[in-house]
């Protein structure tokens, strides 16, 4: 069986013809502004997408008419307002093919995801000289729980290495795994190169050893259909400002069998059944992971962005992001003195790359001043800037509101650096 | 345009391409790391201080053209000056480049540094033409590190120890 996102490749060349970039841009208010008297060029989607007026609208509606908290009122406004949370949380569960909606925990993200992992099953399950494998291409996010973990608890990381396209090693990854390894934690897209990862094959190897694996999708989501019962992972992560919904929304899917095994993140309300001073039981899924009152109306906009995004040809919209990709690459790689950072095979999302002899913060300055935003810097990924022997990288990353005439302005940006600094 | 040349001056272009004093410092008897965690941005300050005076001083590292043009240009200025000198050059840049000092107006000792007034109009970059001194004055003070983690021109703390 073909994985779901090379079954969106084979059908993308007509499909991106299909695509209406000037009408979905005017679905994204924020686009239509000047920076520095020009008009804005957004290619820092990475960092955070930009939100539709249907999500703000969503999101000011709760606030409007419906705000109160959730799960504890018998009164109308908290009935609402509950409703409205369980129904995105429903949204989600659709989004990513999960069995049942408990499995998918409401986060403030990826990052607050992969943590809740660490405490919940990490700090249970795993014990000294025990093992967690992760990827090189892995973004901060992604290395620094799992440190934390394995300090506290004297277990050992181990890194798969990736060649000179950012593409991991599969033979590699395959020799370490071993009877000492409790979790493969890898992510789906990298923010930094931009590399998608056969993630599909990485969780069959794992369970093919009983290893359980997580999936870091904060930069898939946004790119990929996801099917996580397709993929067969044991956690996958989203946040929902990369995915054009507020920031401090996000979600945690867990399969329901490895969460119930699970310890609690958080203690407080919500997560509760019962609570005595001698002795505290805790709430089924998903409340026994979300203590406190949540972000509602940020998770009702995650909702509503998933509606957005079913609203469009998602076919249609990842094969004109894939062609916007390989014409912002062809026409970089073919300024003198530019050379591409990643090159793997399949890449969804992110560009970087570095001009040579120029820092790429002088970079990202000149093009904030023609009115481009990107990102210039480590991408949270200082091992990966190590392993490519950069002290950093300019990257634009794109969306499907972005256009080839955005990418020509990127390009005599990059240029008028070029021409600066000589 | 006009504030890109401001902050792209042929000087700055130039230090960036051919920093002066750029190297480790044999028989440095004072230096400090800075890093700028946000950027990755990464100078080292080596001196030799003899009698009060700083009688030689290098630095090396990575960074963008701002941090590496500040760098050596700050070798330059503050080689043969005592530590009051410094002290005094180092507060004014300081102040300059976060817009608290009109150095078009108010009397100073920056002489070719008034270049990096061209800064301020750039926020997120006020960083990287401060670490430098950041990192000069951790090493004069016996601080191993300096971080510009909470430096920043809207919060005035003057140094962080690492």
């Amino acid at each position: 069986m073909i994985s779901t996102e090379r079954a969106i490749e084979t059908e993308g060349a007509t499909a991106a013809a299909a695509w209406d970039v000037a009408r979905v841009r005017r679905d994204f208010p924020v686009l239509a502004q000047t920076v520095n008297g020009k008009p804005l060029v957004y290619l820092d989607n990475a960092a955070s997408a930009q939100v539709p007026q249907v999500v703000i609208e969503r999101g000011a509606r709760y606030l409007r008419e419906e705000h109160s908290n959730i799960h504890r009122g018998v009164h109308y406004l908290s009935q609402r307002a509950t409703t409205a949370y369980e129904g995105a949380r429903e949204k989600v569960r659709r989004f990513l093919n999960a069995r049942e909606a408990r499995e998918c925990i409401f986060t403030r993200g990826t990052t607050e995801g992969i943590n809740l992992v660490m405490h919940g099953y990490g700090r249970k399950f795993v014990q000294a000289g025990d093992e967690i494998v992760i990827s090189a291409l892995e973004h901060h996010a992604n290395i620094v729980p799992w440190q934390m973990l394995c300090e506290e608890k004297g277990a050992r990381l181990r890194v798969i290495p990736v060649n000179d396209a950012g593409e991991l090693l599969l033979d590699e990854y395959e020799a370490l795994l071993s009877e000492r390894t409790r979790l493969v934690a890898v992510m789906h897209v990298s923010n930094a190169l931009g590399t998608i990862n056969p993630v599909k094959e990485i969780v069959a190897r794992a369970h093919k050893q009983g290893v359980p694996v997580l999936v870091d999708g904060a930069q898939g989501a946004p790119h990929l259909t996801i099917d996580v019962q397709d993929l067969g992972c044991d956690f996958y992560t989203v946040s929902g400002h990369k995915m054009f919904a507020p920031t401090g929304s996000g979600v945690l899917y867990g399969r329901a069998e490895i969460l119930e095994r699970m310890n609690p993140f958080m203690g407080g309300g919500d997560m509760i059944r019962t609570v005595t001073f001698e002795k505290t039981t805790y709430a089924g899924l998903p409340n026994k992971f979300e203590a406190g009152t949540p972000a509602i109306a940020s998770q009702i906009g995650l909702g509503a962005a998933i509606d957005y995004l079913n609203s469009l040809d998602r076919a249609a919209a990842h094969a004109y992001e894939q062609e916007l990709l390989a014409y912002a690459t062809e026409r970089l790689a073919a300024v003198k003195g530019v050379r591409i950072v990643g090159t793997a095979r399949r890449k969804a999302g992110a560009l970087s790359f570095v001009v040579e002899d120029v820092h790429p913060h002088d970079v990202g300055t000149i093009l904030d001043q023609e009115g481009i935003a990107i990102r210039a810097g480590h991408h949270c990924a200082q091992p990966v800037m190590q392993r490519f022997k950069v002290p950093a990288t300019a990257r634009a990353s794109f969306a499907f509101y972005n256009t080839k005439e955005e990418v020509d302005r990127l390009v005599a940006a990059v240029e008028k650096v070029i021409e600066v600094f000589s | 345009m006009s504030e890109l040349s401001d902050l792209y001056q042929q000087v700055i272009l130039d230090h960036n391409k051919k920093p002066r004093n750029f190297g480790r410092l044999e028989g440095a008897n004072r230096d400090a790391e800075g890093v700028n965690p946000l950027c990755g941005d990464q100078l080292h300050v080596y001196l030799a201080v003899e009698d009060d005076t700083i009688r030689d001083v290098r630095f090396e590292g990575t960074g963008c053209a701002i941090s590496k043009a500040s760098a050596s240009m700050m070798t330059q200025a503050v080689k043969g000056r005592t530590r009051a000198e410094v002290e005094v050059l180092f507060d004014e840049f300081h102040r300059m480049v976060l817009g608290e000092l009109d150095e078009a107006r108010v009397p100073h000792q920056l002489g070719r540094l008034t270049i990096f007034a061209g800064v301020r109009e750039f926020p997120a970059r006020v960083k990287c033409a401060s670490l430098a001194w950041h990192t000069l004055h951790a090493a004069l003070h016996g601080e191993g590190a300096v971080t510009t983690e909470n430096l920043g021109p809207d919060i005035t703390t003057e140094q962080v120890s690492g």
